[in-house]
């Protein structure tokens, strides 16, 4: 029987495109169905009535939802290719918990420089920001990926938020490059990846979507 | 295996439980290494520097912190008594769901007035899933305890400490029948039952350290 596969999200979505780096990785076929947020589809709120979010997999009519749980799911059935998640207990405890990082601190610390206005708070998000991009890029050391010799499960966590960048750059007023030169070097290399290239947005289309949201949000 | 486990944790720690009893359930001996979280020695600060939180499960002097990535660990490592299910998607549930209730009931216990009741929603949502989880069932794991077990286990005896300290009602045992059995059960096992705290002393934690947790949230910017 043929796998059937639909993916749930919007294309701004760093959480949405982690799921499309790790089908992209296992060359999956899917449907991709884009979601407005402030109009959420019958499917959607079937889907995921608990929290009516993106990105949703749908695989043979079966929703999971929380990307980085998605991402594990993929790895797990589809084992056959590009392995993300290592052999090692320990190895895999290690990306999980750095996947888990990424998730718990990184978005709300970025939430703070792009969503709110010039002050105290988007302060402290920038400061916030580059430290937890200067703990990950310590994390990196020499390897080539966070998975090591190869791209894994932390990379595919971090490397969605890349696109975002240039985004937090202009609005926070840093180059992440000059703080983290290290970590820009590794999304340079991810980005050499077809699964990565064809699954991350234009940082520049990003932009102009940040510039709308703030725009409603009446702080530009 | 053979290699030294040593599990540092805290009775203050909801989250440290559940490691123990994995580890009591697969057989595994190990030396209980006991924090005050409101006094933190320099041991956490040595195996977590990250989140500088219990637990911490030190294996053969590898450190591992976060609750539910410690017990996938102990799961993978330790193949008695297996935690997870075997189906990829069933475990998918199981850790959507460990986690999402981790979540919501937590930030239900912090919120206040307003925001409280916002957050009373998802955290009776929590409950009204396994609640029809567990119908049927005597664990979640089947006959035996299981991943998300271990991952609620802490509602039978730290929910109502929350409710209590947190001015909420959340696992009403006319509204969960059979979450309420379940947790009348869970209390029961052995490994359970062995390391239960004594609930004055968890009252008194939990009171001081929501007014600590909320304060910290008035202060931010």
């Amino acid at each position: 029987m043929a796998d059937e596969i639909a993916l749930l999200s919007t294309w701004p979505s760093m959480f949405g495109m982690r799921v499309r780096v790790a089908l992209a990785e296992k060359g999956l076929k899917y449907e991709y169905r884009e979601e407005d947020l402030r109009n959420k589809s019958p499917l959607l709120l079937l889907m995921n009535p608990v929290h009516k979010k993106i990105p949703v997999l749908i695989h043979n009519g079966k929703p999971i939802s929380e990307s980085m749980i998605i991402v594990e799911y993929i790895d797990e059935v589809w084992n056959h290719k590009s392995p993300l998640l290592p052999t090692d207990p320990f190895q895999r405890a290690q990306a999980r918990f750095w996947a888990d990082y990424v998730d718990k601190k990184l978005y709300d610390t970025a939430k703070k420089i792009i969503w709110s206005t010039k002050g105290e708070e988007q302060e402290t998000g920038k400061k916030e920001f580059i430290e937890c991009l200067k703990l990950l890029e310590g994390e990196l050391g020499d390897d080539p990926y966070f998975g090591g010799e190869n791209f894994g499960f932390v990379d595919v966590s971090l490397v969605t938020f890349s696109c975002w960048f240039h985004t937090f750059e202009s609005y926070g007023n840093f180059s992440i490059e000059t703080e983290c030169p290290k970590l820009v070097a590794w999304t340079k290399r991810c980005l050499e990846k077809e699964s990565v290239s064809s699954s991350l947005a234009d940082p520049h289309k990003i932009h102009d979507f940040a510039s709308g949201v703030r725009k409603r949000l009446g702080i530009e | 295996m053979g290699e030294e486990v040593k599990l540092i944790g805290s009775i203050q720690s909801l989250f440290s439980f559940r490691i123990e009893w994995a580890l009591k359930l697969k057989g595994v001996e190990y030396e209980y290494i006991k924090e005050d979280v409101r006094n933190k020695s320099p041991l956490i600060f040595k195996y977590n520097p990250v989140h500088k939180k219990v637990p911490v499960l030190v294996h053969g002097g590898k450190p591992l912190p976060e609750s539910l990535v410690i017990l996938e660990y102990i799961d993978e490592t330790w193949k008695d008594c297996p935690l997870l299910p075997e189906d990829p998607y069933e475990r998918a549930m199981a850790r959507f769901w460990a986690k999402y209730c981790d979540e919501k009931i937590w930030q239900a216990y912090m919120a206040e007035g307003e925001e409280k009741e916002k957050a009373m929603g998802p955290a009776l949502e929590s409950l009204a899933f396994l609640e029809k989880e567990i119908k049927g069932k005597k664990f979640f794991g089947g006959e035996k305890i299981g991943f998300l077990d271990l991952a609620v286990g802490w509602i039978p005896h730290w929910l109502n400490v929350l409710e209590e300290v947190g001015s909420m009602k959340l696992l009403d045992a006319e509204k969960f029948p059979s979450l309420h059995e379940w947790a009348e059960n869970f209390i029961q096992i052995p490994p359970v039952k062995e390391c239960i705290p004594p609930r004055e002393e968890l009252v008194s934690y939990f009171h001081s350290a929501l007014i600590y947790l909320r304060s910290l949230s008035a202060n931010k910017p």
